[in-house]
């Protein structure tokens, strides 16, 4: 309703505007803002890391019914977002992920059983942040938001903004949901950033879901709205459109690393699996919900429109599902053969420069262990 | 009488607690259509409305924080942390508003509130699943702290805790919400909530546990039982206020005194006891009274944490060591 003093409430604003490059049935769209060229190689890259990721998911999927892991946090349907989101990086932009960011690990060179590590319980990251520009995954929600600000807080006293070296020019990206969006934390990072024009990007994957929580529980209005009150622009992008999250990423990227600040990007796509491999989601939502995103498949579309304009062919087709099979295989192989890591290393870990309180435990742990070999 | 798993205990306990005052009122994370994470909040909604049972949006310092605001109107909330974890969000409305405002109003405000917090390891969880917070809040003058190790307990103190005009964190242990059934006799006086109690009598060694290391400290009775070692297991039950009224008169008996809990050893509630009964029982005491304890690292990778938590050979390595003084 109009309130006759204060006017419409915001959430009957017009309807909320969509990029979209490629439609659920592959046809080629054109954008005012947001269009690009892209070329046949990269079209074929984007449904070459798709398939893969989808697979990368599915096997880890597969791993933890097989008691191999823990737990698995399924990014099935947000391939797009996370490939689209993952491909417009440049070598020197740096990423704080989520725990489902397994595409956007994808694109940052982290090796798949490398994710495997955390959920297996083996250990809580295992990759170097450093050498991949991407950070380890936070479990506690919406925290890396103010890390991602802090970081392009750090990359603008290094000067890395504004320079016009396509090389040194440095953006952040913030991952994070929808359910995050409502932890004080990340709205913290919106104030930060729009205080100090962080280079950083916000990437939020509305998948429409926070475990069995639908959207319209963390806010009333389309997220990316939320930006313009902190100060910055907002856009919402079809999640599952890889072609128009690469460009609306690249152009947000882009905004960032010539100093114009931070910009807030709203991935709109659906969480196709269960929120985890412990949760039940036929406890809370319609099968018909799922029916119908399955019809705006990200790899689908993409395959679609390759076929069509002859950029691809069975061959490349049956290639990437062998590429496929072959990473299957060696997540398989290489997460059984995992180490657990040594008990006594914990006390190593806790810091820098370890206290001799740890050294007195750990030492007196190694005792403990050796004394159950002495008995045999 | 009802076979009950401590998951079920807890719930119909809510359930109860909802019947007896409409004011009652649960809130979190996934605690409406879902149940909870671990389903106990389970069908409250569907019975109680979602007046009553509030999915909240993601944002811990919103849910205790406006808890705050329900009960200064009179309502009596149950907070629903997600896992012990992801309290921290909130600490700051737990430590400067929870605990502080009976004080700061000079007794004019109340906040009857409940922050219930599946705690401790064993589950093979991810990093931030497995945590033990209890000495922080124990350590914050304003709250209650009390941890349930069984279904009866469970039943009764979560009814007790929500009856409490003080704000009480109630700490359950995660593990053994559906391993844990015994029969809970709904119509039973409870036994008072501020209460520890002595659940196995023994007369050579004391042995003090809470929540999940109650069946710990009993297990290792069990088996210093079979060495002809006589073993008394006290279940704290409350830590704020600690009642150690039963573990210094077991003291003043055995000499011998063994704390075990999951967290961390350094500033742990087993140190706070072993101040205290050094205190009153100096006397009595022939060996210095053992922590037994999660390591001063933080939680480790699941498929270690077997050897971070105190386990039947480190409790018994610590009755031991208490008899070679
Ligand atoms: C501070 C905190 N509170 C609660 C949780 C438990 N939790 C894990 S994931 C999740 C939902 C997250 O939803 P969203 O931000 O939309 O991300 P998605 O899982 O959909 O990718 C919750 C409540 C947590 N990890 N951290
Ligand atoms: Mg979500």
């Amino acid at each position: 309703m109009t309130d006759p003093v204060f006017g419409p409430a915001p959430e009957q604003a017009a309807d909320p505007e969509l990029v979209q490059l490629l439609t659920p049935e592959g046809e080629r769209v054109h954008h005012p803002a947001f269009d690009l060229d892209f070329s046949a190689d990269q079209l074929r890259g984007f449904y070459r890391d798709m398939v893969l990721v989808r697979r990368l998911d599915i096997e880890a999927t597969a791993l933890q019914r097989h008691g191999e892991l823990g737990l698995w946090a399924q990014l099935l349907g947000q391939e797009a977002a996370q490939i689209g989101a993952g491909r417009a990086l440049r070598p020197q932009d740096f990423v704080f992920p989520t725990y489902r960011e397994h595409g956007v690990a994808w694109c940052r060179g982290v090796d798949p059983v490398q994710l495997l590590g955390l959920f297996r319980g083996v250990d809580q990251g295992s990759w170097d942040p450093n050498e991949h520009n991407f950070a380890l995954y936070t479990i506690v929600i919406g925290a890396q938001t103010l890390h991602a600000t802090g970081y392009a807080m750090g990359v603008q006293r290094d000067g890395a903004v504004g320079t016009g070296d396509p090389d040194r020019d440095t953006a952040v990206v913030a991952h994070f949901g929808d359910g995050a969006s409502s932890q004080g934390d990340v709205n913290e990072a919106f104030v930060f950033a729009a205080s100090y024009n962080a280079p950083v990007v916000f990437f939020c994957q509305n998948n429409q879901w926070a475990i069995s929580e639908p959207f319209e529980r963390q806010s009333r209005i389309p997220l990316y709205r939320r930006a313009h009150g902190f100060g910055f622009p907002g856009v919402r992008v079809d999640g599952n459109d890889v072609l128009a999250t690469y460009a609306v990423m690249q152009a947000a990227l882009q905004r960032a690393r010539e100093g114009q600040g931070p910009t807030f990007v709203e991935a709109y796509t659906y969480r196709m699996g269960a929120h985890t491999t412990t949760d039940d989601p036929t406890r809370y939502r319609l099968s018909n919900d799922v029916e119908r995103w399955k019809l705006k498949d990200p790899i689908a579309r993409v395959e679609a429109y390759l076929r069509r304009n002859g950029l691809a062919d069975d061959a490349f087709v049956a290639e990437v599902a062998q590429e496929a099979d072959v990473l299957g295989e060696r997540m398989r192989r290489e997460c059984h053969a995992l180490p657990d890591p040594a008990p006594r290393d914990i006390f190593s870990r806790v810091h820098v420069e370890q206290t001799p309180e740890l050294a007195a435990q750990q030492a007196a742990y190694d005792a403990w262990v050796a004394s159950f070999e002495e008995v045999g | 009488m009802t076979t009950m798993t401590l998951a079920k205990a807890l719930n119909a306990g809510l359930r109860k607690a909802m019947e007896d005052d409409d004011k009652v009122l649960v809130m979190g994370e996934d605690v409406g259509t879902l149940g909870g994470v671990f389903r106990i909040t389970d069908g409250l909604q569907k019975d109680f409305g979602e007046d009553r049972v509030i999915d909240t949006p993601l944002a811990e310092s919103g849910i205790v924080g406006t808890a705050v605001g329900l009960a200064m109107r009179g309502y009596r909330p149950v907070v629903e942390i997600q896992f012990d974890g992801f309290v921290y969000p909130a600490y700051d409305q737990i430590v400067c508003q929870v605990a502080k405002l009976h004080f700061r109003s000079q007794g004019r405000v109340h906040v009857p509130m409940v922050i219930r917090i599946p705690f401790g390891g064993g589950i093979g969880a991810v990093e931030h699943h497995s945590e033990s917070p209890e000495a922080q809040f124990v350590h914050t003058p304003g709250l209650k702290v009390v941890a349930c190790s069984n279904p009866a307990d469970a039943y009764a103190m979560i009814q007790q805790a929500i009856h409490s005009d003080d704000p009480v964190v109630f700490l359950e242990p995660k593990r053994l919400y559906h391993s844990a059934k015994a029969d809970v006799d709904e119509s039973a006086p409870p036994a008072p909530l501020w209460q520890s109690r002595v659940v196995r009598p023994g007369s050579d060694v004391t042995l003090v546990g809470y929540g999940p290391t109650v069946s710990t400290c009993l297990d290792a009775a069990t088996v210093a039982a079979e060495e002809g070692r006589s073993v008394e297991v006290i279940d704290l039950r409350t830590l704020s206020p600690l009642d150690l009224v039963p573990v210094q008169e077991s003291v003043r008996r055995t000499g011998r005194l063994v704390v075990v809990h999951e967290a961390h050893v350094t500033l742990g509630v087993g140190a706070e006891v072993a101040a205290r009964v050094t205190e009153e029982c100096f006397h009595s005491l022939e060996a210095p009274v053992l922590r037994v304890g999660g390591y001063d690292t933080p939680y480790p990778p699941a498929r270690i944490e077997d050897a971070f938590l105190p386990d039947l050979d480190r409790v018994l390595d610590a009755v031991d060591r208490t008899f070679a003084y």
